[in-house]
């Protein structure tokens, strides 16, 4: 007889499934891994076998060009691994194709929410809140400090600007897999519909996310835009152009950052960013006490972030947690 | 209020110095008198509110926050005003009520002792939401950290009122916020006001710093930099102020020097205390070590009054006699000062003398023996320049030595605060108390936090979460691994760290990623280079 659980084991490199002999999102290449999510810090190419929602398999397809044993299991499904293994993948609300995903052995549930969020995304499926065992969260905005606005005020923030500035562009940094396509279909429902210009790293994400039925309006490019064109108009580009040379090429730029981070003044001025916009697609302390609160599980597991305030909050309303110490998540430009 | 608080968080995003000007500059031509007064001065840190400490609002969180919960997030944020107006629980509430004036509430924090602060500022904070709490608490506590100096104030007020801003720097010093002799005379076309018989603040004349290149010693006089604080000494209509360089009113920390200047005038020069390290004409002056004791006190005792007196190196004149010399060429005030000795009590003034070279070169060498008194450097003076305001080029020049640079190993690691907030950017480092190879321990010798690129900035933060191996509140120790090229000014004796020992300036002068630990100074080389 084993003991609970020890099926199931946090190492430094991803957490191991250990009768199936299976990672998920793993900082390394292994023979067989679950993937939660297209962003690099969980996805990456390599693996002999990668088991994912097809949406997500598709966005690995494009950025890191990994296709062979690519396994796709749609939200809802599940699949058995082996070694009296299953796996279910439930939408996270995180990025498109985002999942969480359930884990079930000898009766026992573990849920692994890769990174999540509960406020409503025009461009992904929203989080189901299912019950398990032990949930393994993510912590980046862990702190009590950070709670994120409504999206509609931040996207007002970003109108008015535009409406008070007719002369100048508006540089919206926001990262290239999910925020981006949110800032823009979340523009598209707040009734703007002149076009958006793209910096070159967007287009093919934006592309990917069209052919999943996310429609994001008129997208053209910077780079075939002349300088009188962008007077006005809205630019979407990653967070690492937004000082580089790159901008230069922008009429008179209002530096604009959408992110959880900028909840913090500091934060933004370590950016420069002179119009800060919180938004964010990672769970803020309200929803991830929430959800906690809901899932209600046995124990919880806080895998990156600002995992000690987390935990202090589990001690402090009883609940059973611990912190793992995973290497390589980065969440410096959500 | 609320304009205010807009304001300031305006000015938190905007880096453009001309951009800020126009931001100040908006609101001080549309905000109402009594309000854009006190906005003037709670931007230039001219207000106190006693009774409100960073510990008051402290205390006000930990009755409604968990204190790890606080101590987390604070010190995540880096910033207490911040991180109270963030974790302040929003009242349900906060539209029923009129918004405040920015009178209003200084007149109310006016008011506050420390036992009616806490229970009147929780009703001011659910008067407002997250922005208005965070300029509330700044105006309160002060340090508003917007990047706006005193002179960048002034400069915005002048561009508001198209008025010349030395002319408001002169008045302003004389007079108290809300300022408003200066609205009327700036703003609505009324006199200037009256100053005969204030014993008021001129701008200081400063110096650049001479990078590289030679000055004409035929053209330029030179003096030792000396290592205490820059004042100016004025006396009027009988009464006598010490002001600092930044124009603030020191006379307090110093009452040995408010009755010993027996005529009206106004005199530049380096306020120093007794001692044997830095020479003089009328005996020594001690280092910046023995002065520190001396400064930013309300009152000061008699007993330090006798261990540590203070007195003023003299080196200008800008008004004596009824005449303002400051138009005149440097060479007329020096003779002008060095006339005026004779009147002057030898026990608080003495005359900064004139370093004689007969080219460069030979001046290069003297300077380069400055440290053995403690000296900083020299400043080298165009002989005929007038006294003007700021910083002007090729008047002045600060010819600094060489700072001494030593290796030490990064030992403990701390978030910062403002730009670095949320980096491990604060470093505490040591040097070996004997052979690292025979088992020697690194002695904690000083703290920096500047002298890294943003970059590095980010490469540090990374190598501290890497490298932790105890956490001790904020505080994270980290592997001995990391050696930075420290400089420095000087170095003293001090109880302050294990070591025994305590630099002057210390800041980083390079990271040497490729340096092993073991490699890094000893403590004896350090403890050869102190001048006490």
């Amino acid at each position: 007889m084993t003991a609970p659980f020890s099926w199931i084991r946090p190492e430094p490199h991803g957490i191991h499934v250990v009768p199936a002999d299976i990672w998920v999102d793993p900082s390394r290449a292994v023979p067989r891994a679950l993937v939660t999510h297209g962003h690099a810090d969980h996805a990456r190419g390599g693996h002999g076998e990668t088991i994912a929602t097809p949406a997500t398999l598709a966005i690995m397809k494009l950025r890191y060009a990994t296709s062979d044993g690519a396994v796709p299991v749609a939200y809802g499904e599940s699949i058995a691994l082996g070694g009296g293994v299953s796996a279910t993948f439930l939408p996270a609300g995180h990025v498109l194709g985002s999942a969480q995903i359930l884990l079930e052995h000898a009766g026992e549930r573990v849920i692994i929410t890769g990174d999540y969020k509960r406020a409503p995304d025009p461009t992904c499926a929203p989080f189901e809140v299912t019950p398990c065992d032990i949930f393994i969260t993510e912590a980046t905005f862990g702190l009590p400090v950070f709670t994120h606005p409504p999206i509609g005020e931040e996207i007002g923030k970003l109108l008015d600007a535009r409406r008070e500035n007719p002369d100048a562009c508006i540089l919206v940094g926001a990262y290239a897999l999910g925020k981006a396509q949110r800032v823009i279909a979340e523009l598209r429902a707040a009734g703007h519909t002149d076009t958006i210009w793209l910096h070159g790293a967007m287009e093919a994400m934006c592309r990917l996310y069209e052919e999943h039925g996310v429609a994001l309006g008129d997208l053209r490019l910077v780079s075939d835009a002349t300088k009188d064109e962008m007077r006005g108009a809205i630019v979407v580009a990653p967070p690492s152009a937004l000082n580089d040379r790159w901008s230069r090429r922008l009429p008179d730029p209002i530096t604009a950052m959408a992110s959880g981070w900028m909840r913090v003044r500091a934060r933004a001025r370590q950016r420069g960013v002179e119009l800060p916009l919180v938004i964010s697609d990672h769970a803020d302390w309200n929803e991830l006490t929430r959800t906690i609160a809901q899932v209600n599980p046995q124990e919880t597991w806080i895998t990156h972030g600002r995992e000690e305030a987390l935990l202090r909050w589990c001690e402090l309303s009883q609940r059973r947690a611990r912190a793992l110490a995973l290497v390589g998540y980065e969440d410096e430009d959500d | 209020m609320e304009e205010f608080a807009a304001l300031l968080d305006a000015l938190v995003y905007t880096t453009s110095r001309n951009r800020k000007l126009a931001l100040i500059a908006a609101y001080l031509r549309q905000a109402p008198d009594p309000d854009r007064g006190w906005a003037l001065a709670g931007l230039t840190e001219g207000l106190d509110f006693p009774a409100v400490k960073s510990s008051t609002v402290r205390n006000l969180m930990m009755e409604r926050v968990d204190p790890v919960l606080w101590a987390l997030s604070r010190d995540f944020v880096g910033d207490t005003a911040e991180t109270a107006s963030l974790l302040w629980p929003e009242p349900e509430d906060a539209a029923a009520q009129p918004p405040l004036t920015l009178a209003e509430v200084v007149e109310r924090l006016a008011a506050l002792t420390r036992a009616t602060a806490p229970k009147e500022l929780p009703l001011l904070f659910d008067r407002m939401d997250a922005k208005g709490r965070y300029a509330l608490i700044k105006l309160a506590t002060g340090g508003m950290r917007v990047g706006v100096s005193a002179r960048l104030a002034k400069t915005a007020f002048a561009l508001a009122f198209d008025v010349s801003v030395e002319e408001v720097e002169e008045y302003w010093h004389a007079l108290t916020p809300p300022y408003t002799e200066l609205f009327q005379w700036a703003a609505d076309g009324g006199p200037a006001p009256d100053l005969a018989g204030v014993p008021r603040f001129r701008p200081f004349m400063l110096a650049h710093p001479l990078e590289d290149g030679e000055v004409d010693l035929a053209d330029y006089a030179a003096e030792w930099k000396w290592d205490g604080i820059r004042v100016q000494l004025v006396r009027a209509g009988g009464e006598t102020r010490v002001y600092s360089r930044s124009g603030d009113d020191i006379s307090a920390s110093f009452p040995e020097m408010l009755t010993v200047l027996p005529m009206d005038a106004v005199l530049d020069g380096e306020l120093l205390v007794r001692g044997s390290a830095q020479g003089g004409e009328a005996g020594g002056a001690a280092s910046f070590n023995a002065l520190q004791q001396r400064l930013g006190r309300k009152t000061v005792s008699g007993k330090m009054l006798k261990e540590a007196p203070a007195f003023v190196r003299l080196y200008d004149v800008l008004l004596l006699d009824g005449i303002d010399w400051r138009e005149h060429p440097w060479k007329s005030r020096r003779a002008t000062l060095e006339g005026l000795m004779p009147r002057l009590p030898a026990s608080h003034f003495d005359l900064s003398q004139l370093v004689e070279a007969e080219d460069f070169a030979a001046l290069a060498a003297i300077r380069d023996t400055a440290r053995d008194e403690a000296i900083e450097g020299l400043m080298l003076k165009h002989r005929e320049s007038p006294y003007v305001a700021g910083r002007k080029v090729a008047l002045w020049y600060k010819w600094k030595r060489d700072p001494l640079l030593v290796d030490c190993v990064v030992m403990y690691a701390q978030r910062g605060s403002g730009k670095r907030s949320s980096f491990h950017s604060d470093f505490t480092f040591g040097c070996w108390d004997g052979d690292p190879d025979a088992g020697a321990e690194l002695l904690p010798v000083g703290k920096a936090y500047t002298g890294f690129t943003d970059a590095e900035l980010k490469q540090l933060d990374k190598f501290v979460r890497q490298n932790t191996l105890n956490r001790f509140g904020p505080v994270r120790e980290v592997k001995r691994e990391l050696v930075f090229e420290v400089a420095f000014d000087s170095v003293h004796t001090s109880k302050r760290h294990k070591s025994g020992l305590a630099m002057r300036f210390p800041r980083i002068h390079r990271i040497r990623w490729d340096k092993p630990a073991h490699e890094a100074d000893r403590i004896e080389a350090l403890r050869a280079l102190v001048k006490d």
